[in-house]
């Protein structure tokens, strides 16, 4: 199914964010995800089932003051 | 000299740094160590698929560094909201430098929805550092929001003007509960340690060692400046005078003469 990932449609095997985060080969600390602009916890990751169309924002990291 | 505490959090040091214009990540580790630091602001941005491996955090993250995320690119409260959610859940701690500036040019925080945002991440649990303008009135609202410090600009972002907001910032200083921090336009040692002899409690940089010619000596001459302002301030400085009229410091008995 196609999603997107910070507005880049990707075609994902993943039926869940953990799923995801895995397949992206994502580092497990010091990134974040939301889905339609809601953050998602950690520990909900593996039970929130992905939908065609699904807009995510993964964020991590960046230099600033 | 007295030690610092946010939160509960005790601090060495009363220097914090900003992560941002660095050369290299490589570099700005150097700068944090020689700077003494143990506070570092941290932003976010998102994830490039084709580029994972840039990792800034590793070079920043440390036992005795509190990981100061911030809020920057966001335009109002129900934004930092938001953010602050993802930084807390990406790097594993409440705190957070509150920062809404809409206006790109001038990058001046906006003190209306900084207030409301205050209100409401404290109410989520959030140990709120606000970056605000130099206005006392706006600095004991967010106080009585329960905002963890206030962080009142010296000038804009970047600027390395100093204190051009002054008289104001004693104001703060003399009325606040919380720690001072003045945050923003901080362009040169001397700036931080008149901040420091102000009575501030901790100023936080980046520009200015940043885009120093040598970043790191800059991170040392900071630091020094902030410990060398603080002093000052603990030993009590003496009174300016209010004309130039001299007061001697030697005896005056004209002992060649006589």
């Amino acid at each position: 199914m196609k999603i997107k990932v910070n507005n880049k449609e990707v075609e994902t095997a993943a039926s869940s964010i953990a799923a995801l985060v895995d397949e992206l080969a994502l580092p497990a600390q010091g990134v974040a995800v939301a889905v339609d602009n809601r953050m998602v916890p950690r520990a909900g990751w593996a039970d929130f089932a992905l939908a065609e169309g699904m807009s995510l924002v993964i964020i991590k990291a960046a230099c600033g003051g | 000299m007295e030690k610092l505490v946010i939160a509960g959090r005790e601090f060495t040091s009363r220097l914090f740094l900003g992560t941002g214009k660095f050369n290299s990540n490589e570099l700005m580790a150097q700068a944090i160590k020689a700077s003494g630091t143990e506070m570092v602001t941290v932003a976010m941005k998102r994830i490039e698929l084709d580029d994972k491996d840039d990792d800034m955090l590793r070079h920043v993250a440390g036992p005795d560094i509190q990981l100061l995320p911030n809020t920057s690119g966001v335009r109002n409260a129900e934004e930092a909201v938001f953010a602050a959610q993802m930084a807390r859940e990406a790097f594993g701690t409440n705190w957070l430098k509150l920062e809404i500036h809409p206006d790109p040019r001038y990058l001046l925080p906006d003190s209306t929805e900084t207030l409301k945002a205050t209100e409401q991440l404290v109410k989520m649990g959030f140990v709120v550092l606000p970056y605000c303008q130099a206005d006392p009135t706006l600095c004991k609202h967010l106080e009585e929001a329960g905002a963890a410090t206030v962080m009142p600009l010296g000038a804009p972002i970047g600027t390395n003007k100093g204190l051009q907001t002054r008289d104001f910032l004693r104001i703060i200083i003399e009325q606040a509960n919380v720690p001072v921090v003045v945050d923003a336009g901080i362009g040169a040692p001397s700036h931080a340690a008149e901040a420091m002899e102000m009575g501030a409690s901790a100023c936080l940089v980046n520009t200015a060692i940043a885009v120093a010619g040598d970043p790191v000596a800059m991170a040392r001459a900071f630091r020094q400046a902030v410990e060398a302002g603080r002093m000052a301030y603990e030993a009590g400085l003496g009174l300016q005078a209010d004309s130039f009229v001299a007061e001697a410091s030697s005896p005056l008995t004209a002992f060649l003469n006589e």
